[in-house]
C-alpha cells in the first residue's frame, strides 16, 4: 500500500509538467534565496564566530576611538592568568582609491603568535619581523590586489597623515575557513616612531591590547580585575572577550542583520502561499478522482497522504536542487564581496534550515486541501466530473 | 426481482433489500424531498434497470443502495446488512468487499495503467502483490482488454476506458455491481458493446447488477425495469410487463 502511495503521489506531482516544473523552480529559487541570506547573516557574525574564547581585548572605557597609553601593556601583564599580550592601533589608509577598502592595523611583534590561526612560515615571519617597514597580509588580500611578495605597498595616511610605503614580507593562510584572509598588519613600532617624529603627543599609545589567557573559563574575572587595575586613571579600560568584542561592532548594524532575517523568512512565506496555491489547485482538479478512490473504499487519511506526499515530493525535489546549488552560489558571491565579507560561507546548519524550512512549506501547503479533500463527500467529488 | 409489496416468498435472501427508504436534502436551510418511501427487493443474479427523467432520483437512490450517501430513513439490506447502520470506516471497508462501481464518465486514475486502476480496490485486500497483478490480469482478460493492460486511460478509446472500469468493479468478486448510466458518454457501438458486457456478467458469473439509465434501449438489456418519478417508484416492467406501483399522474386525473 505505502509503495502504491508513493507511486501515485509521485505521478500525481508530475501531472502537470508546466506547473510542477514552475512550482518547483519557485522553491529552488526561494530556497537559494533563504541559504544566501542566511549565509549573508553568518558572514556578518563570522568575526566573532572565528573569536577565541582565551583572548581578551583591553580598550578605553570610553570609546574605541581613545588610545591607551602603551605602559599599561606591563602593568597587564602582570594580571594573574595573563599569558601573553601584544597591541594594535587601526591605521585605516587608503590604497590607491578610497573602493580599495581592507582593514590595516600596525601590530606589537608578538600579535601575530597569538593568532595560530594566521599560518604563516617561521621563515616569512622571520622576515617580516626584521623590515621595519615589513608587511604580513591575507591570501585573498594578496590575491585581489595582485601583491607578491617583495611588492611596495603605499597607503595614504587617514587616521596618521601622511604617504605610507610598505613591503610585503609574508603572506598568512587562513587555518579555518572562517579565518579572515583580508587583513593587513604591519608594525607598530614603526607607526610609533614616524608618530612621534609629527606628533609627539600621539606617541606610545594604541587603540587596543589583546591579551591572551590562560584559562578561557576565568575571562570575566582577569578582565575585572585589568578593568580594576586602572579605575580612576585618565584613561579607564574597558576589558572584554574577543567575541563580546566583536559582537560590539555587529550589533552597530543589528537593524540590518534583523530585517536580512527577516526577508530570508518572508521568502519563505511568500513560496508557502505560491505552493498553497499549486496543491489547492491540484486537489480541486481531482476531487472526483478522490471521490472515487473513497467509494472504492479507500479511507480519508489514504487521500490526505496521496496530497500531503506529492507535496512533501514537489517541496523536497525543489530543496534539494536549492541547497545544491546555494554552495556554488555562496562562493560566487563570496568572491565577488570578499572586501565586504572576508568569510562568506555556507554554515553547517543552514542546508538544514533550508530543509526544514522545505517540509514545513510542503506541510503547511498541503494541509487545508488534505483536509478538504479527505472531508469531501463521495456524492459531491463524483458530481463534480460535471 | 420481486414486487415491492411480495412477501418474503423467496427462498433465498435478496441481495438488495429496501424498505421505507427516504432521502431528503437541505438547501438552504429547506428540506427538498428527493426520494419517499422506497421500498423494493433485488433478487441475487438479478439485473435491475433504474429509470426515469432527470431529478427523478434514480441517481440518488443506486446512491444509497451502493453505500456512498446515507438515507433519511427506512432500511437498506446489502447481504442481509444494514447498511445505513455501520459507521464511515465500516461503510468503507463493506463497500470495498461488497460494491463495485461503474460510472458514467469511467473514473479512472489517469495516472494509472489500466492493469494498475483494475487492482485499485484489491489494495485493500490481504492479497500479494503477485495475487493483486494475477486477479487484475484476468478480470481485464475478462473484458477483452489483455493487449491494452499497460496502457494509461488516455491512451484507451472511451469504450475501452468503461471496460477497464468493468474489469475494476468485478476484480473483487462483489455482491452488487452498480452502474450508473455506464453507456452515458459512448458511442452507440461502444454502449451496444458495454451493455453486452454486462449482460454477460449477469449472465454467466450470476453478477447482481442495478443499473441507472434513461436509455430506453440500454435498460432492454437488464431482466427488470423500476421507473422513478419525483422520488417515487410508481412502476415496475418484468418480463415485458408493467405492473403499476401508484397510479400515474395521468391516471389518477
Amino acid at each position: 500500500m505505502i509503495g502504491f502511495l508513493i507511486k501515485s503521489a509521485f505521478r500525481n506531482a508530475w501531472r502537470h509538467r508546466l506547473r510542477a516544473l514552475l512550482t518547483v523552480t519557485g522553491l529552488v529559487v526561494a530556497i537559494l534565496a533563504f541559504g544566501l541570506l542566511k549565509t549573508i547573516v553568518s558572514a556578518w557574525y563570522a568575526g566573532a564566530d572565528a573569536a577565541s574564547n582565551a583572548r581578551l581585548v583591553t580598550r578605553s572605557s570610553i570609546s574605541l576611538v581613545f588610545t591607551l597609553p602603551i605602559s599599561y601593556k606591563d602593568r597587564i601583564r602582570q594580571v594573574d592568568g595573563v599569558e601573553a599580550i601584544s597591541w594594535a592601533n587601526w591605521f585605516g589608509g587608503v590604497y590607491i582609491d578610497e573602493r580599495n577598502f581592507f582593514p590595516q592595523f600596525a601590530v606589537s611583534n608578538g600579535y601575530l603568535d597569538q593568532y595560530p590561526e594566521f599560518v604563516l612560515s617561521d621563515a616569512d615571519k622571520k622576515a617580516w619581523l626584521v623590515d621595519r617597514r615589513g608587511a604580513v597580509v591575507g591570501r585573498k588580500l594578496a590575491k585581489r590586489f595582485g601583491w607578491q611578495v617583495g611588492d611596495v605597498i603605499p597607503l595614504k595616511g587617514t587616521i596618521f597623515p601622511g604617504e605610507w610605503n610598505f613591503v610585503l614580507r609574508a603572506i598568512y593562510d587562513g587555518k579555518e575557513n572562517n579565518t579572515d584572509e583580508n587583513q593587513f598588519f604591519f608594525h607598530w613600532d614603526y607607526l610609533n616612531e614616524s608618530i612621534k617624529k609629527t606628533a609627539p603627543r600621539r606617541g606610545d599609545r594604541t587603540g587596543v591590547f589583546i591579551v591572551s589567557i590562560e584559562d578561557p573559563d576565568k575571562a570575566a574575572e582577569i578582565s575585572r580585575t585589568i578593568d580594576a587595575e586602572f579605575r580612576n586613571s585618565l584613561a579607564e579600560t574597558m576589558t572584554e572577550t574577543e567575541k563580546a568584542f566583536q559582537l560590539g561592532f555587529v550589533a552597530m548594524t543589528e537593524a540590518i542583520v534583523v530585517a536580512i532575517e527577516i526577508v530570508s523568512y518572508v521568502v519563505i512565506l511568500i513560496i508557502m502561499a505560491v505552493m498553497a496555491n499549486t496543491m489547492a489547485m491540484a486537489a480541486r482538479e481531482r476531487t472526483s478522482e478522490y471521490a472515487t478512490l473513497k467509494a472504492l473504499g479507500f479511507a480519508p487519511g489514504f487521500i490526505a497522504s496521496l496530497i500531503v506526499l506529492e507535496s512533501l515530493i514537489l517541496c523536497a525535489l525543489g530543496a534539494a536542487i536549492g541547497v545544491a546549488m546555494t554552495y556554488p552560489l555562496a562562493r560566487a558571491f563570496g568572491g565577488a564581496l570578499d572586501n565586504v565579507f572576508p568569510v562568506f560561507n555556507v554554515a553547517a546548519e543552514t542546508p538544514w534550515l533550508q530543509l526544514a524550512c522545505a517540509m514545513v512549506v510542503a506541510l503547511v501547503a498541503a494541509v487545508t486541501p488534505a483536509i478538504r479533500s479527505a472531508r469531501v463527500r463521495i456524492v459531491d467529488g463524483l458530481r463534480s466530473i460535471g | 426481482m420481486t414486487e415491492p409489496t411480495s412477501a418474503p416468498a423467496t427462498a433465498a435472501t435478496p441481495a438488495v433489500s429496501l424498505r421505507k427508504v427516504s432521502k431528503t436534502y437541505y438547501r438552504g436551510g429547506q428540506p427538498v424531498p428527493v426520494l419517499a418511501d422506497i421500498t423494493f427487493d433485488v433478487a441475487r443474479g438479478d439485473f435491475l434497470a433504474l429509470m426515469g427523467p432527470s431529478g427523478s432520483g434514480k441517481s440518488t437512490l443506486l446512491n444509497l443502495i451502493a453505500g456512498i450517501d446515507r438515507p433519511t430513513g427506512g432500511q437498506i439490506l446489502v447481504d442481509g446488512v444494514d447498511i445505513a447502520q455501520l459507521s464511515e470506516a465500516e461503510l468503507a471497508a463493506w463497500r470495498a468487499g461488497h460494491v463495485g462501481f461503474i460510472f458514467q464518465f469511467y473514473n479512472l486514475m489517469p495516472v494509472l495503467t489500466a492493469v494498475e486502476n483494475v487492482e485499485l480496490p484489491l489494495m485493500l485486500t490481504q492479497l500479494s502483490r503477485k495475487q493483486r497483478r494475477q486477479h487484475a490480469e484476468l478480470a481485464l482478460s475478462m473484458v477483452g482488454l489483455s493487449e491494452r493492460m499497460t496502457h494509461y486511460p488516455s491512451e484507451l478509446s472511451g469504450g475501452q476506458q468503461q471496460r477497464v472500469a468493468i474489469a475494476r468493479a468485478l476484480v473483487t468478486d462483489p455482491t452488487l455491481i452498480v452502474a450508473d448510466e455506464p453507456t452515458g458518454d459512448l458511442d452507440k457501438a461502444s454502449a451496444t458493446d458495454v451493455l453486452a458486457l454486462l449482460d454477460q456478467l449477469n449472465r454467466e458469473l450470476g453478477k447482481t447488477i442495478i443499473m441507472v439509465t434513461h436509455d430506453a434501449r440500454a435498460a432492454e438489456t437488464a431482466h427488470a425495469m423500476l421507473h422513478l418519478d419525483k422520488g417515487e417508484l410508481f412502476a415496475l416492467e418484468s418480463n415485458g410487463k408493467t405492473h403499476a406501483l401508484k397510479p400515474q399522474p395521468a391516471a389518477a386525473e
